[in-house]
């Protein structure tokens, strides 16, 4: 496990300096964010030396690896805040709509590719390939509008744009960052059932997604094993079908799904940006956009650090997982 | 059996998506909601906001010594926090006396002390809009005797005979705001003067406090209820981040919101049939131009300047694509400035363009323009790319983030710069001194003025009448020499004013007395009510 953790470290590390390279070379001068537009020379010059870009680019990394492990992320100049405070603010909301997207995207998506393989060619399987090509191929940013207009604006079954009604803005005490998660310990039901009402529209809209992926995954690891000769063993053995799919064949499929959910659900977490922007739901996303069309390289590594570290995170956790399930693996 | 499955499993999330309780549809009686675009906000501090959102919260929090009446902007500056003020007989000092009684959001009085000090603060701190406060003559090495208290009594000393609309005018802007000394003096961090903690903090007098600022997300604010002017009749002002056009609409339409302040053309237009729903149009600020930049070769052409400011569809540009939103307007003062030119002489006319270009020897050419990649300025750029084509001149059109073409006209190093400016403060030099004032065109002298980043030697006689505007006492006289600047400008300068900000604030009919401030202001809550 010791090599495990070091490559790990050796992973983040790399990724750091990559951001941090890159950021510096971007064509997009971080000292304008912080003087704006009406700056004289003298006030640039001024920011510039506080901001300690005068310094080598090595200097500069070395400085700001020393306040990432003392847990300093520094000031966002688009915030105004200090990194860390916004990163504990921005990611639970992300980490909840991605964890709520990755179950809906497993709950039917699995399923969904198991009986489309299990019933190739039947009409289950072509309405698993059109949902998977819509998922593919319709802009999440008009999806996410209409199903706004319809859901919301026609309707009106779900909240609007935003995390919580404004009512109920600031109503739970903050304990997770997650409002699901903080008003059920609060047992505050009404601003479980608002918060429940703003999330379900873009968390279906990720899980319908991931689900289109996954269900895709999931039918031709299926179709691998269903050809596979102790499939063909346990039918001449007179196995019920529904024990032979879901019994000896799923099971098998297991193994490799787990990384593909594992992957599908570290890409809601940092790739959910323009739903975001479509629901006014301000997570990590959004955040290290902004940031970076901002040139606010301190929010970028920030958020980046904590992307990356949920990545490997969820690599660890799988190869866990991959050695608990398989058996050939211990 | 087991194909079924999937379906009650799509089944069972369509239930739960039914099941979810109905969005509400109104939003409480003493709270006012709006959706807008805050992910400009970076400080609160008023000594160094200068962003619209910041300022925006930034007037609500604090109280000036002078300042607008927000149900009557055109009546201008009036008292404050400063009841009267009298100016010495050589002009060049202004005693201001405090009202008494007004306190602080933490109790603390209202001092003339505490004048003094926010001036001093801001002056050396030197951020981006100290400069406002500047142009008396104050640096931070002199500060502390140019701007002193007496008593109950501001003292500013100024290094010329200023015109007194001048000086209050400047007062009045967000970098005036009057700011609690006992309590920023309590969280100052080394020599930051408490930069970093007001920057997310208010320690004002104004009509609300600060109850919440979540970057990107919202900002809350609660009423004062020992507001000297009386109490807001809203308890509480939430102003939602919410990007896009369509969401707003859809939150306005739905009643969670009171007012939405970003909607497109396309989405006014939308809801123009709806009866619970209205429109409020205000003139900004704002002024859209065109910049040719004088290190061009083609561009530096007299001829060239004259026709373009025919080749610009202005009446087609107003009457499409920025419909509403933007009015032609060919001076640089804002319309409800003082001293403001409302004469729009050019029109779109290929064939005078031509025959100026013709005369001159010029029938062909390329040049390129940077455009930040907001739908209106591109669609700006190629309406005048075609118009441009028809004369035999190529445009090249190159997109770029805000911060990217920023960085490049800093540097003049875009040769057509299509773009917005905004005022800084409510006077008129505020325009002036930026379009048409530039007293050293050197590549090295790096100012922040519009007329340098287009490299254009503004005319020294220009120059002096800028100047001396400033220092004009007569207001009716003042006026008269904006307007004879303009006028020349109009004939000479290659830096073209198109249109003027037209903000449409829509909202529920129920919302009274709403002003984002015109022209010359930040947005004010304390007269807003719901009816």
């Amino acid at each position: 496990m010791g090599g495990v953790a070091l490559s790990l470290l050796l992973t983040l590390l790399g990724l750091l300096l990559v951001t941090f390279v890159i950021g510096r070379v971007m064509p997009i001068d971080p000292v304008l964010k912080v003087v704006g537009e009406r700056a004289t020379q003298a006030q640039y010059d001024a920011a510039r030396l506080a901001m300690g870009l005068d310094k080598p680019l090595w200097q500069q990394f070395l400085l700001y690896l020393g306040d990432v492990l003392r847990g300093d992320f520094g000031r966002s100049i688009s915030t105004g805040h200090p990194v860390a405070q916004d990163l504990r603010r921005v990611f639970p909301a992300t980490l909840e709509l991605a964890t709520l997207g990755t179950l809906i995207g497993v709950g039917v998506g699995v399923p969904l590719g198991v009986v489309a393989a299990a019933r190739r060619g039947g009409w289950v399987d072509q309405i698993a390939r059109v949902v998977a090509l819509i998922g593919y191929s319709m802009p999440i940013f008009w999806l996410g509008l209409m199903g706004l207009l319809l859901f919301y604006g026609t309707l009106g079954w779900v909240g609007g744009p935003g995390r919580q009604g404004i009512i109920y803005d600031g109503m739970v005490p903050t304990v997770t960052g997650m409002i699901l998660v903080d008003s059920v310990i609060a047992g505050d039901w009404s601003a479980f059932r608002d918060a429940f009402s703003h999330i379900i529209l873009p968390a279906s809209l990720l899980g319908y997604f991931s689900l289109a992926y996954i269900s895709r995954m999931t039918r031709s690891f299926m179709l691998d094993q269903l050809s596979a000769e102790y499939v063909t063993t346990a039918r001449v053995k007179g196995l019920s079908e529904t024990r032979v799919i879901w019994g000896h064949a799923f099971r098998n499929v297991l193994v490799p799904l787990i990384t593909v959910i594992a992957l599908s659900f570290g890409s809601l977490l940092e790739g959910s940006v323009l739903t975001e922007i479509v629901f006014s739901w301000p997570g990590i996303g959004q955040y290290i956009t902004k940031a970076l069309l901002a040139g606010d390289m301190n929010a970028v590594l920030g958020g980046t650090v904590v992307v990356g570290s949920c990545f490997v995170a969820l690599n660890l956790l799988s190869d866990i997982l991959y050695r608990v399930l398989d058996p050939r693996a211990k | 059996m087991q194909h079924r499955f999937p379906l009650r499993a799509l089944l069972m999330a369509t239930a739960v998506a039914i099941a979810a309780p109905a969005a509400l549809a109104e939003t409480p009686a003493d709270t006012l909601v709006v959706a807008a675009q805050i992910d400009d906000i970076i400080s609160l501090d008023p000594g160094q906001s200068f962003e619209f959102s910041g300022q925006d919260v930034v007037k609500n929090l604090y109280d000036r010594l002078v300042d607008f009446d927000p149900l009557d902007l055109d009546a201008g500056i009036k008292p404050s926090l400063a009841e009267s003020w009298e100016v010495s007989e050589d002009g060049k000092t202004i005693t201001l006396t405090m009202r008494e009684g007004v306190k602080f959001h933490s109790g603390n009085p209202v001092r003339a002390e505490d004048a003094a000090w926010s001036l001093q603060r801001a002056v050396k701190l030197n951020k981006s809009p100290a400069f406002i406060l500047n142009q008396f003559g104050f640096t931070p090495e002199n500060v502390d005797q140019q701007v002193t208290f007496e008593g109950n009594r501001l003292i500013l000393k100024l290094d010329q005979p200023y015109a007194q609309s001048f000086v209050l005018n400047c007062l009045a802007s967000e970098i005036g705001s009057v700011i609690d000394k006992e309590t920023v003096m309590a969280h100052v961090e080394g020599d930051d003067l408490g930069n970093a903690w007001l920057s997310t903090n208010d320690a004002g007098s104004g009509p609300f406090t600060l109850a919440a600022w979540k970057p990107n997300e919202a900002v809350q604010l609660a009423a004062y209820a020992d507001y000297w002017q009386g109490a807001p009749a809203m308890q509480r002002v939430i102003v939602r981040n919410v990007q896009e056009s369509s969401a707003q609409r859809l939150l306005l339409e739905q009643g969670d919101i009171d007012v939405a302040r970003n909607l497109t053309p396309t989405d006014v237009e939308g809801i123009a049939g709806n009866d619970k729903l209205k429109v409020v149009d205000e003139m900004r600020g704002r002024i859209l131009y065109m910049g040719l930049s004088q290190k061009d070769p083609l561009l530096s052409r007299p001829e060239v300047v004259q026709a373009m400011k025919h080749l610009v569809d202005y009446a087609g540009i107003e009457g499409s694509f920025l419909k509403g939103q933007w009015k032609t307007h060919q001076n640089f003062l804002p319309a409800g400035y003082l001293g403001a030119s409302d004469e729009n002489p050019w029109s779109h006319d290929i064939e005078k363009a031509r025959k100026i270009l013709t005369d001159a020897g010029i029938t062909s050419g390329t040049v390129k323009t940077v455009v930040r990649d907001i739908p209106e300025y591109v669609n700006v750029a190629q309406t005048l790319q075609a118009a441009m084509s028809q004369v035999g001149l190529t445009l090249e059109i190159q997109q770029m983030t805000g911060a990217q073409v920023l960085d490049a006209y800093r540097a003049r190093q875009v040769p057509i710069f299509i773009g917005e400016w905004g005022p800084d403060y409510a006077d008129p030099n505020t325009n002036a001194s930026t379009f048409a004032y530039n007293p050293n065109n050197a590549d090295d002298a790096k100012l922040s003025q519009l007329a340098w980043r287009n490299s254009w030697a503004v005319p020294d006689e220009m120059n002096k009448a800028t100047i001396a505007a400033t220092l004009e006492g007569d207001t009716d006289k003042r006026v008269q020499m904006y307007l004879d600047i303009q006028s020349q400008y109009r004939e000479i300068a290659p830096i073209i004013p198109m249109f003027q900000k037209i903000e449409q604030s829509a909202m529920q009919k129920n919302v009274q007395h709403w002003t984002t401030g015109g022209s010359v202001s930040s947005i004010m809550y304390r007269q807003v009510t719901k009816e």
